[in-house]
């Protein structure tokens, strides 16, 4: 069974997971507090005083730090910032599903499955090397320019399409690097009670694997994010497409902050939702004890 | 006497290393046989291809009379043959109960209240009644292996196979996994067992199989292997066993 060798890993997996573990290790608590907060401030108060007293700081301080422009710019842009929202959750859907039947795909093992497996393999590699804007622009402008009646003509759909397309080859690799994580005794035990290969995958495989990959699929979910304001390139008008509008009109670029503190401002809460599931994953396991 | 299962010049191999070279090897029915020898003598392959889970090369594997080797839904061979792993194998995202009433809801078709039923009957006989909504990694090793045992028998296997199931246990939860055996088979259940502990398989086993380098090259009741081996390997196996005081 697990060890205490094991656990004390784990405990130390999870110290190093922790950002003011320094402070705590020391030994001396309150003299490591008073070191970090000394250090951090004489670190933070030289670079400001560096930028402000930089000769052109006057200069890039009104053209995109400017408070008059930030109030009347961020009502608009965060409108816009809707859209965005609106992308990634419709992406996020399609990509979960599409790049689990990809994953499947290539993970059937045995000759007869071979075509679809390197049709999976393909298809990864085409859309991981392609960059996202040239899919964009291709879809975006392409698709509706064949003028066929029954393809919607709307660039945000192509926006979604060309999320979809691209991000699930990304996914698909994470959901299969899952799968090859469980051990094959699980699949053996499966097996030997009787279960196809297919209620194996279903009850047995794939419920572990997407437990284990959830951390690294909410970081592709934080790229997607971003990238919906690539969506912005058609037209349409997203957070990004609309500070562009705005530093047009005014010639300064506060507006570009405003979106920028948009995009933050859902990454964040997500990358720490991601670090806490992480630690409680940890935690569960722990209490458990023993992990074999 | 009925064969319950008939091997016949089974051979394996892994690349170009033979495993298993030509195995021959007859179950009566209610009977246990013990399959002793080395690590990398091929018990657990042995087991292994007896449950299709590993593709033979060549020989025959009958079960109750009909040939399985023939057979093309490995599924429906397996659901009559259960498997015990040294390494339990639970599913670990399921709770016990889920373990065990997986594959005859699944596999069987079992209603969940008969396949419930079936299950807390089985666990309650091998003292897991308590246990029924834990995690396996809340459990001790031997409770562990307890469950695997009983998630095979949930199937109502004609046979069982037993792969060294009490070489990952601490000593002191052996005994526990044992008593549970020594209980089927005074039970009646046919069983192939494959063990390091040969006292257990000297108490339990009608027949003793000692494997060296994929054959069998010794086969008799306990009482013959143990107290007067014919072959100088079976010999010289047995005592190093001896000094190592684990007979």
């Amino acid at each position: 069974m697990a060890g205490e060798g094991d656990r004390r890993a784990d405990l130390e997996v999870e110290r190093r997971s922790r950002l003011l573990d320094g402070l705590r290790s020391g030994g001396d608590g309150r003299r490591s507090v008073v070191i970090a907060l000394v250090s951090t401030f004489v670190f933070f108060g030289v670079v400001f005083f560096a930028i402000t007293n930089a000769p052109g700081w006057p200069q890039v301080r009104s053209q995109f730090f400017n408070w008059q422009e930030f109030k009347s710019s961020m009502p608009e842009i965060a409108r816009a910032f809707l859209l965005n929202v609106k992308i990634f959750t419709i992406a996020e859907v399609f990509i979960l599903i599409f790049a689990l039947f990809l994953a499947v795909l290539r993970s059937l093992p045995g000759p007869v499955f071979f075509p679809l497996r390197a049709l999976a393999i393909v298809y990864t590699d085409l859309f991981r090397g392609i960059p996202t804007i040239l899919v964009i622009a291709m879809l975006g402008f392409g698709a509706p320019a064949l003028g066929l009646s029954y393809v919607p003509r709307s660039v945000v759909f192509w926006g979604i399409v060309s999320l979809v397309l691209i991000y699930s080859a990304y996914v698909s690799e994470v959901y299969r690097s899952g799968i090859e994580s469980i051990h094959p005794s699980q699949e053996a035990a499966a097996r030997s009670l009787g279960l196809s290969r297919w209620q194996t995958l279903r009850r047995v495989i794939l419920p572990q694997a997407v437990r284990r990959v959830v951390p690294p699929l909410l970081n592709d979910f934080i790229g997607l994010q971003k990238d919906t304001a690539l969506v912005g390139t058609l037209g349409a008008v997203e957070a990004f497409q609309q500070s562009q509008i705005d530093t047009n009109a005014t010639f300064n670029f506060t507006a570009y902050l405003c979106a920028a503190i948009l995009f933050v401002a859902i990454t964040i809460p997500l990358a720490r939702f991601t670090d806490w599931l992480i630690l409680r994953d940890r935690r569960r396991r722990q209490a458990g004890g023993a992990t074999l | 006497m009925t064969e319950a299962l008939v091997v016949e010049g089974l051979s394996k191999s892994f690349g170009r290393h033979e495993v298993l070279r030509g195995i021959d090897l007859t179950v009566a029915e209610h009977e246990v046989v013990a399959l002793i020898g080395a690590s990398g003598s091929g018990k657990s392959t042995l087991l292994r291809c007896i449950n299709l889970l590993e593709p033979i090369d060549a020989g025959r594997i009958f079960l109750g009379g009909e040939e399985l080797t023939r057979r093309h839904d490995v599924n429906v061979v397996r659901r009559r043959i259960g498997i015990v792993f040294q390494a339990f194998n639970l599913f670990p995202h399921m709770s016990v109960l889920r373990n065990v009433t997986l594959a005859p809801r699944d596999v069987l078709g079992l209603s969940k209240r008969e396949a419930e039923e079936r299950a807390k009957a089985l666990l309650d006989r091998f003292g897991l009644a308590e246990k029924s909504d834990e995690y396996p990694d809340r459990l001790s090793g031997g409770q562990q292996q307890r469950v695997a045992i009983v998630r095979a028998l949930a199937m109502q296997p004609e046979l069982m196979l037993f792969d060294e199931v009490t070489s990952a246990l601490d000593p002191e939860l052996v005994s526990e996994v044992l008593a549970v055996i020594g209980e089927l088979a005074a039970g009646g259940m046919t069983m192939v067992i494959a063990t390091h502990e040969m006292s257990f398989a000297r108490d339990i086993a009608d027949q003793v199989c000692f494997l060296d380098e994929g054959r069998i090259l010794e086969q008799g009741p306990p009482l013959e292997i143990f107290s007067a081996p014919r072959e100088p390997r079976t010999q010289q196996f047995l005592q190093r066993i001896i000094e190592a005081k684990r007979l």
